[in-house]
């Protein structure tokens, strides 16, 4: 028996708050809205859809379109074998979205990973600190509008 | 800004920074610690020293140019990489390469795979005090290094494998130096076995120290060898077979205990069935007939000529990489037009050549996939290695995300070294195998 489509399994449990998106090529795609999202990820989490694992996470700028940030969930079933692509569009004047670190604990760093290089903040994450640039470093660099090539002051030595 | 470690750290107890330049801590991470005595309270691991932004650059560069980042990743699997964007790119543009060629990405990333283990594991045992087992491992890494070097042009910074193919074919003495990589790889995982399998040292550093639970592991987005050492079993390359590896015969070995000895155990075993995997695609690489072209015309001849009168010999190409003759061509690349370089050949001799060159090369044209996006991933040394790619249409990606094996595992860091002693972080840390060029990006 084939096994049934996961988006249509989302669309019936959470009815006009689930849209389907058909850009990727034999990837299931789906998109929902900023405060669903831990209702949404919870039920994927749980059996018998049973994403148990959150592949990766991340965030693209789509500047200067509007809105411009839109943030992607990739969660993988180790039972069913199947991925889901999950994504949450965010506008430029309120980047903030909830955590997922109460879920899954990679969560903490992919976090951390966007919050630095995209500035968007998650409600919810325990510390919510830089992870690959310094302290005071300004900016965010994989925003659009930052440029590719600009140089930063070298932050002073500690004592 | 005072770190949590620094806020929370009691008054009695001492902080220390391991890292980022310390001999076992690969490349660039710092781990700080909070020590009562020898015994890690808490720890906190930092990393971007190795931040070079592959993701920033590669939005800057055509599809094309931006594989020889992808080298740089996890630099002791190149090829890997290379296999991981280029499909990535295939699934994206629709594109179906040749079967010989899917047969050389097979041996070459098996190849790789080999290499990265080996490597992994030698610093793993050179750490924990097995200094000959370390120089054989390395000497055995050499062997497989020769047979890429000779295939690729290059050691470590490959490039071989391309959007639509591969950049050569095999060259004639493949056969001879693939049998003597194997065999010396064999004897060596043979000598390793007995060094280090039932080595007291060994055993008390690595049993029981790590652990992670099967549910930890999944939770922190393990894959791998490292996910598969806590029994969970999970494969890229079984899960979702790509290129040809549904028509090859191997097993997914399994550990039981998700320590570090299981994760020595799965890596060593692992490296068996790839020795498999190569065997096997060696026998099945369909043949082909095409001769190497020794003597043909000279270059610059050729070009004299093809002022008066089209030329229709064969010519012969600087010998910078043997098998990337045009004849060749149809065996390593893709017949979808513009998705590879056109052959040296036509650049050289003929006007609508240079000018497929120059279309391929310039700024503007190129490789422009459809709009949209795609996710792909194979297994990499360390893990699911997956690409994520968003296309605006350009010559070059809107979004370029890395999702790193290692970056999931090394996450997990402090909670596997909670509560254990100090000298446990060494083979910890280089059971995960952190390579700095894939984790930071």
């Amino acid at each position: 028996m084939e096994e049934e489509n996961t988006l249509a399994v989302l669309g019936r449990r959470f009815p006009g708050r689930v849209r389907e998106v058909l850009v990727s090529p034999g990837d299931e795609v789906a998109e929902i809205n900023r405060q669903d999202l831990l209702e949404v990820v919870d039920f994927l989490k749980s059996a018998p859809q049973d994403f148990s694992m959150l592949l990766d996470l991340t965030c693209v700028d789509y500047a200067p379109g509007k809105p411009r940030f839109e943030m992607v969930y990739h969660f993988f079933s180790l039972s069913r074998l199947r991925r889901l692509r999950l994504k949450v569009r965010l506008d430029e004047a309120e980047t903030r979205v909830a955590s997922l670190t109460s879920l899954w604990k990679n969560a903490d760093w992919l976090e951390r990973e966007v919050f630095d290089l995209f500035g968007v903040v998650f409600d919810g994450h325990p510390y919510l600190r830089r992870l690959f640039m310094y302290d005071g470093f300004e900016g965010h660099p994989l925003r659009k509008d930052y440029p590719l090539r600009r140089r930063q002051p070298r932050i002073r030595m500690r004592d | 800004m005072a770190t949590r470690l620094e806020q929370q750290a009691r008054p009695d107890t001492m902080l220390i920074n391991m890292g980022p330049s310390h001999p076992a801590m690969h490349g660039t991470i710092r781990i700080m610690l909070e020590l009562d005595g020898e015994r890690i309270l808490n720890s906190e691991v930092e990393v971007g020293y190795l931040h070079r932004a592959f993701e920033k650059t590669c939005e800057n560069k055509t599809y094309f140019n931006l594989l020889i980042y992808t080298d740089r990743l996890n630099y002791v699997s190149p090829l890997i990489n290379n296999l991981g964007y280029a499909m990535t790119m295939e699934k994206l543009l629709g594109v179906e390469i040749p079967e010989r060629a899917q047969y050389i990405r097979i041996i070459m990333s098996e190849l790789s795979r080999i290499s990265d283990h080996l490597t992994c594991l030698a610093a793993m045992a050179m750490e924990t005090g097995a200094f000959t087992a370390f120089l054989y491992k390395m000497k055995a890494r050499e062997f497989l290094w020769d047979v890429i070097e000779q295939t690729t042009g290059a050691r470590m910074t490959t490039s071989y494998i391309r959007i639509g193919g591969v950049r050569a074919d095999l060259h004639p003495g493949f056969d001879a130096a693939l049998k003597k990589g194997l065999e010396e790889t064999r004897a060596v995982l043979k000598d390793v076995h007995g060094l280090l399998d039932k080595n007291k040292i060994f055993l008390n550093r690595t049993r029981d120290v790590g652990v992670i639970s099967k549910e930890d592991a999944i939770a922190y987005g393990w894959t791998g060898p490292a996910l598969r050492s806590t029994g969970v079993s999970y494969d890229v390359r079984k899960a979702f077979p790509y290129s040809s590896y549904d028509r090859l015969e191997f097993e997914v070995p399994l550990g039981e205990r998700g320590d570090n000895y299981d994760r020595y155990m799965v890596r060593m075993k692992e490296m068996d069935q790839s020795l498999r995997i190569i065997e096997q695609a060696a026998v099945r690489l369909p043949k082909t007939a095409r001769a190497f072209i020794v003597d043909g015309v000279e270059p610059a001849a050729s070009i004299r000529a093809s002022r008066r009168v089209r030329v229709r010999e064969d010519i012969q190409l600087s010998p910078n990489l043997e098998g990337s003759e045009k004849k060749r061509y149809p065996d390593i690349l893709t017949s979808s037009p513009g998705c590879a370089v056109p052959p040296k050949e036509d650049t050289y001799t003929s006007i609508e050549g240079l000018i497929r060159h120059f279309k391929f090369f310039m700024k503007g044209h190129g490789i422009r996939p459809p709009k949209g996006e795609v996710y792909f991933s194979v297994e990499g040394g360390n893990g699911e290695l997956g690409y994520y790619i968003v296309s605006d249409g350009t010559d070059r990606p809107w979004r370029l995300h890395l999702r790193a094996p290692c970056f999931h595992i090394v996450s997990a860091l402090e909670q596997l070294i909670k509560g254990r002693y100090v000298a446990d972080i060494i083979p910890t840390f280089g059971s995960m195998n952190m390579i700095g060029g894939e984790l930071d990006r």
